[in-house]
């Protein structure tokens, strides 16, 4: 099923382009180590599959969804240490920061290569996700696509809640406003940064949690993934979540169901042309942004 | 409250404030008046630390906040409603109050606040870009408020506002002052605010206090005079 595929497409790229969006939006900075911090999402689900499946067995069947809150740690504490010790000192810098988070990159998958090995590993899933509903003869909707697309969708809302209901969310609202502003109003920008920078990275891995249900993990799949984040990114734009939506929506159905047609890449060929075409009419995205300046 | 010693300020190689001393005593209001350009705006900055401060010393009660974050002196008590009121246009009214609190918000600090500008409780759901300016002053003298300051700085308040509204807002300082027990800086070029809300006033000319006199002895001719060109 073409389109299920695309669901589940869509669900890693959407999940991957809220990560660098929030980040981007807020911060103003382009993260290209992003795709890496999905990866490292996806081998957190694997060690943890493996861990659990020599040790406590008993859990199995359940360690999927709690593995999904480990890769959301995980890749948010290592982001929050980046950001410590690297982006903090870069703000203001955006070539400097771009040269970093391509050399943080190449670090991260080396040390993805040294510790996983450079072949590909899958994590043993849950029989459950596995299997498919079918309502119909014809008709076949695999568990895992189900999942993956409801655990975006939750993260989604989830995320918007936290914008708008929280206090931190204020605060991160206010600081991309005005910076100078929300520091003489007595609210911490430095930790917001940080705090943005972590969120981001952490939405990064629950995408590679989501990935490990449609792909194989090596030390380069979260590369071959952030080009068309930021296409969804680009074409979206960066101020609405429903411009992130609908410009992730549509990339993933695209390429799933030209790939059909077309084959290989000549999908991702035409996809990118419409894009090419779009951006030439509206420079700024599908839907108007905003940046810090 | 506040004392201010031998503080110099500037942007790149020019110096905008030259080594000013000055002191703020407990529940004192003190307006700074002075023209356009005088450097009012860049002595406040470096009071919140928005500007860093190139010598000299800031002691709120006995801390030094001079080498801290503007963040940083806010939690010690100094709060800071700027030129331009600058409130965030894209967030609601109490969204905008919220920036300025540190943890939960008691109903009681709401109750207060909006006993103070009731309009802001009647506006407390639209965006703070579509208030008037007179509700936008109102609003950032919330914002600061709602953080407990020891003492409360303002950058011209009057400007740009409507007779009718500054008259709310010097009310609106006095009560503040006398139901919290704070200490108030303004910077002002209108003289009849100035004699409605101050108990002392410095005279600022190029980065120097040229004047003081207490309310009692303040003349506003004279201090019309000292502003006049
Ligand atoms: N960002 C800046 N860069 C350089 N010079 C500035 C800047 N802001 C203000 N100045 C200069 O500092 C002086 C004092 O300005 P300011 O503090 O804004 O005065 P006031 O608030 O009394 O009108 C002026 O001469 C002004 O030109
Ligand atoms: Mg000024």
């Amino acid at each position: 099923m073409q389109s299920f595929a695309g669901f589940s497409l869509f669900s890693v790229l959407l999940l991957m382009a809220l990560g660098l969006a929030i980040i981007f939006g807020q911060m103003g900075v382009v993260n290209l180590a992003h795709g890496e911090f999905m990866a490292l999402g996806a081998y957190t689900v694997y060690l943890s599959s493996t861990v659990v499946h020599t040790y406590l067995p008993a859990l199995a069947p359940y360690y999927f969804v709690i593995a999904i809150v480990i890769a959301f740690l995980v890749a948010g504490l290592t982001g929050w240490l980046v950001e410590w010790s690297l982006i903090r000192f870069l703000y203001k810098r955006p070539l400097d920061t771009l040269l970093a988070t391509w050399g943080l990159s190449l670090i991260m998958q080396q040390s993805f290569r040294s510790i996983f090995g450079a072949r590909e590993v899958t994590p043993t899933l849950p029989e459950w996700l596995m299997g498919s509903f079918k309502p119909s003869e014809s008709i076949d909707i695999p568990i895992n696509g189900v999942f993956v697309m409801g655990l975006t969708l939750a993260l989604t809302l989830g995320i918007w809640l936290f914008m708008y209901r929280s206090r931190i969310g204020l605060q991160m609202r206010a600081t991309v406003q005005n910076r100078v502003m929300s520091g003489a109003a007595g609210i911490n920008t430095r930790l917001v940064d940080r705090f943005t920078f972590s969120l981001g990275c952490g939405i990064a891995g629950v995408a590679g949690a989501a990935f490990t249900t449609i792909g194989s993990t090596g030390p380069d799949s979260g590369s071959r993934y952030i080009v068309d984040t930021f296409l969804v990114v680009v074409f979206g734009g960066t101020a609405s979540l429903m411009g992130t939506i609908a410009s992730a929506f549509g990339i993933a159905q695209g390429q799933s169901i030209l790939e059909f047609f077309l084959k290989g890449t000549m999908g991702k060929v035409a996809v990118l042309m419409v894009i090419v075409l779009v951006l030439m009419i509206r420079p700024q995205g599908l839907f108007a942004s905003k940046i810090r300046s | 409250m506040l004392t201010v010693s031998n503080l110099t300020v500037g942007y790149g190689q020019s110096r905008v404030i030259h080594e000013m001393n000055f002191s703020l005593r407990a529940e004192e209001i003190l307006a700074i008046m002075g023209r356009n350009g005088m450097g009012k705006t860049t002595l406040l900055k470096s009071l919140i630390g928005i500007l860093p401060s190139r010598q000299g010393s800031i002691l709120l009660g006995d801390k030094e906040i001079s080498g801290l974050a503007s963040h940083e002196r806010v939690r010690s008590g100094i709060a800071f409603v700027p030129q331009g009121r600058m409130i965030f246009p894209a967030l609601t009214v109490s969204e905008n109050i919220l920036t300025g609190a540190r943890g939960p918000v008691e109903k009681s600090a709401w109750d207060e606040i909006y006993a103070l500008f009731p309009i802001l409780h009647e506006m407390r759901k639209r965006k703070g870009g579509n208030l008037s300016g007179g509700q936008q002053q109102q609003l950032a003298i919330a914002r600061a408020l709602i953080s407990n300051p020891k003492v409360l700085v303002l950058d011209e308040p009057t400007e740009g506002i409507q007779p009718s509204i500054i008259k709310d807002i010097a009310r609106a300082l006095r009560q503040i002052r006398s139901a919290r027990k704070i200490a108030i800086i303004v910077t002002e070029q209108v003289v009849s605010f100035m004699m409605d809300v101050c108990d002392r006033a410095l005279v600022i000319e190029r980065g120097r206090f040229v004047h003081e006199a207490p309310r009692e002895g303040l003349s506003a001719d004279q201090v019309r005079s000292l502003l006049a060109v």
